[in-house]
């Protein structure tokens, strides 16, 4: 992106998922998936490592990744979010990526980065403890003497994740912000059980941890932690997604209207219709453009980037949310039903929505970081 | 020929030291910018420009304002007429107008709406009649900003009732010196009267001065409201000089601004004054107030995502997309920023934001913002208009059925 525009390469890039998304994302396959213990289809996952080579899109070469930049890793989770595509990619290679590039050692980088970047490994950052209205890494717990008991929940594909990250205070600093910490998958004190989602596009799991010994990514004595930007880097890349999801909600809308006779004409003749999808596509290109600036701030290094991932994720949230009530009114009747396709969008717009915070909880931040906006 | 920042840069630079004066009289000052190509370099070398891309405008602009530098005339709807007359004007016309745009000697209106077609512009009931060599016109315009200043406008007329309206429809300028014009100012809701009635009784406009064809006006008008909805909120241009700067072109400068921009002083305001939300927040406490938080950073996140959109799509053109409707999706982004800037306003400034004048919070200034924004959503096509272009241009919405199709004469009126 150069500054404002996407460059033809990365044009490309989006069109090259959208057409792999398209043969192997189709509705029907994520219908079939919603009822699959997995959620996900292991050759098209697969695939994403293999044929289209978007596994470790923004991981360093020297760490077995494409060495690409955060805007085509959101270029590739836009045309997610915008087919819907289930799949362990935000937890593993976003996520869990971020968290090794953010706090691993060059040692670990080395070691847990390629397996995620090639697709060998799932991995996924454990990071939730109990709801929250008002803070969104609201961890209190911590890892005493390399060792943690505890419960995580909320954990995107803990079922089928190989490695999970930990988030969990250090003891020796309870005070302090949470740091990263590795488990080895075949611990017995880990044991994952299923919750049961609204979205079943995307699954998550309760892991409870007892006495589980765990190694610290990066160097926990140090007082500085990355944790901020974890979040930060996570919350673009969520809103990302969401902006997907949301243009295909509303280009389904269109095609809706265009095509349903009442009254002798297309609904999508009658000012109702039209002003409600003209007010959405507002909504969407300016939650697309939070996405976007936010996906440049951390190609950049921007200082500005948390008061952008605030506003990004509050963007995203009230666009896809709109766009996901707005699209079952404007099917009318059948947009109720199971059969029609919808509504799994809507559970998707639901779940992201309170993932990493609410809006009200962004635009709070956002207020708090706003200095930040002043100078940037 | 190729234009790089640095270029433009170094070529503006070493121009505005060999000619820029402060205490240059403005009018030899802006014709030298007009023959050097620096008062609109993104025009036609063979009009006044330089054929520079749109891209470095900021470039040009930062040059000027390094060292303080008076541009060429650019408020109100000139720039407007000007770029009309660029894309369908003859040469004749250009040579007659667009200097004297540039140099600030004459001003423009837009005489488009009348009190019998405001949205639907083309139900235009003002007549012009072909007799020898001039068009006589005889109707009336209203809602017509500056019209008390203008030397000119820019006039939409039906020449023919016999086919459908939108081909009835001509273009022309307007010379408002004559006996024919009559201006009344129209005070708004505001207190401000920035716009006008304009009647026509045998007003006369010579052939030379018809713009285009005869059934050209709808076409010429949409380039006119294109280049309007692009600039939407943008109509009054603040320099942006750093520092203070001394000379006696700049009292020339503020005598011209006097007339120029009155019209305009409250334009801000009916933008819903965003810049002063944060530093107000901090002044009433409104920023510790969790309710007015929330309301605070929905226009902030709206404010700077629109703006954010406004790059893309200016980086969409430099890319050599051409401008298309999505200029509406940015005037509608301007209403619901100044309606929810209102909001906040008031929720910020509570029972005193009943009151106005000198003594009223902001010497007055929050009073006019609560009551000039209801102008931006109706101005230059109202919200309900731009939803009906994005639905239908963008998205590729059916149209409704139309009841206006046949001859205009048959077609049911005010
Ligand atoms: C401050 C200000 C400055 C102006 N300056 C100028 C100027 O310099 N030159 C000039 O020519 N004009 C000017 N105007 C006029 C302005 O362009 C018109 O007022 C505007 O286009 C609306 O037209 P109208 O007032 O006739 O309202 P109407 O068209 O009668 O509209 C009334 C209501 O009906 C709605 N409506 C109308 N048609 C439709 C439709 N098809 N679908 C849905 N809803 C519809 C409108 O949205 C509106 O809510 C100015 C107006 C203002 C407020």
């Amino acid at each position: 992106m150069t500054a404002y525009a996407f460059t033809d390469e990365q044009l490309q890039l989006r069109e090259s998922v959208r057409r792999y998304l398209n043969d192997h994302g189709t509705v029907l396959r994520t219908r079939e998936l919603m009822d699959d213990p997995e959620g996900f289809d292991q050759p098209s996952f697969q695939g994403l490592f293999n044929e289209l080579g978007v596994g470790g899109v923004h991981v360093p070469e020297e760490f077995g990744g494409a060495g690409l930049g955060y805007v085509e890793l959101c270029i590739v989770l836009e045309e997610m979010g915008r087919s819907l595509f289930p799949s362990p990619y935000l937890s593993s290679s976003v996520l869990a990526a971020n968290a090794v590039l953010l706090a691993g050692t060059l040692e670990q980088k080395a070691d847990l980065l390629p397996p995620i970047a090639s697709g060998g490994q799932v991995a996924t950052v454990a990071l939730y403890e109990e709801s929250n209205l008002t803070d969104i890494g609201n961890v209190t717990q911590c890892v005493v003497d390399n060792s943690f008991t505890g419960v995580k929940s909320f954990v995107t594909d803990g079922h089928v994740a190989d490695q999970i990250i930990l988030v969990a205070k250090h003891a020796a600093n309870p005070n302090g912000k949470p740091k990263f910490w590795l488990s080895r998958s075949d611990d017995p004190g880990i044991t994952c059980t299923s919750m049961t989602s609204i979205d079943t596009t995307r699954r998550i799991s309760r892991v409870s941890f007892e006495n589980v010994k765990v190694e610290p990514l990066g160097d926990v004595e140090a007082d500085f932690s990355v944790f901020d930007q974890f979040i930060d880097f996570a919350l673009v890349a969520l809103a990302n997604e969401m902006v997907g999801g949301a243009q295909w909600l509303l280009e389904s809308c269109v095609d809706y209207a265009n095509n349903r006779v009442q009254f002798g004409r297309p609904i999508s003749s009658m000012q109702a219709i039209k002003h409600k999808c003209a007010d959405l596509l507002l909504e969407i290109e300016l939650a697309k453009s939070g996405a976007y600036r936010a996906a440049q701030a951390i190609a950049d290094d921007d200082p500005a980037l948390p008061v952008y991932a605030s506003i990004a994720k509050a963007a995203a949230n009230d666009a896809y949310m709109l766009a996901a009530a707005d699209a079952i009114q404007i099917h009318g009747g059948i947009g109720f039903t199971w059969d029609n396709d919808t509504h799994l969008w809507f559970k998707r717009a639901k779940s992201s929505q309170v993932l990493l915070g609410t809006s009200e909880i962004h635009r709070d931040q956002m207020l708090e970081r706003v200095d930040l906006l002043e100078v940037g | 020929m190729e234009w790089s920042e640095t270029a433009v840069r170094n070529e503006l630079r070493s121009f505005l030291e060999s000619s820029w004066d402060p205490n240059a009289d403005l009018l030899d000052w802006r014709n030298k910018l007009i023959d050097a190509g620096w008062g609109m370099p993104s025009w036609p070398e063979r009009w006044y420009g330089r054929n520079m891309p749109l891209s470095l405008q900021s470039v040009v602009a930062d040059e000027f304002a390094r060292v303080g530098a008076v541009s060429v005339a650019r408020t109100g709807i000139r720039l407007l007429a000007a770029e009309t007359l660029l894309a369908h004007g003859n040469d004749a016309q250009r040579e007659r107008y667009l200097r004297k745009i540039l140099t600030g000697e004459e001003i423009w209106c837009q005489l488009f709406s009348e009190p019998g077609s405001g949205s639907d512009l083309a139900g235009s009931t003002t007549r012009a009649e072909l007799v020898g060599d001039n068009w006589v016109i005889n109707g009336q315009k209203v809602w017509t900003t500056s019209a008390h200043h203008a030397d000119f406008g820019l006039l939409l007329a039906r020449h023919d009732w016999d086919v459908p309206k939108h081909q009835g429809l001509s273009y022309f300028i307007l010379d408002f010196h004559q006996p024919g014009v009559d201006v009344h100012p129209l005070k708004q809701m505001n207190g401000h009267a920035s716009f006008n009635q304009v009647f026509f009784n045998d007003a006369k406009v010579p052939r030379s001065d018809q713009v285009g064809e005869d059934g050209d006006g709808w076409q010429i008008a949409m380039t006119t409201l294109m280049h309007e909805r692009r600039n939407a909120g943008n109509i009054f241009v603040e320099t942006r000089r750093r520092g203070v700067f001394n000379g006696t072109i700049y009292e020339q400068e503020a005598e011209e601004n006097k007339i120029l921009l009155e019209p305009y002083t409250w334009y801000p305001q009916r933008a819903g004054r965003v810049d002063l939300v944060l530093p107000r927040a901090r002044t009433t406490g409104a920023i510790s107030d969790s309710a007015a938080r929330q309301e605070i950073a929905k226009l902030l996140i709206m404010a700077r995502c629109a703006e954010w959109t406004a790059l893309r799509a200016r980086a969409a053109q430099q890319q050599g997309q051409p401008q298309g409707p999505e200029g509406s999706l940015g005037k509608l982004a301007g209403s619901n920023i100044a309606r929810q800037a209102a909001k906040v306003h008031t929720l910020m400034t509570g029972i005193d934001a009943m009151t106005s004048g000198e003594d009223s919070p902001e010497s007055g200034i929050i009073a006019e913002i609560l009551l000039s924004v209801p102008a931006i959503s109706i101005a230059g096509g109202t919200d309900e208009i731009q939803r009906n272009i994005i639905s239908e241009r963008v998205l590729g919405m059916q149209k409704e059925p139309r009841t206006d199709t046949g001859p205009f004469k048959d077609v049911r009126k005010n």
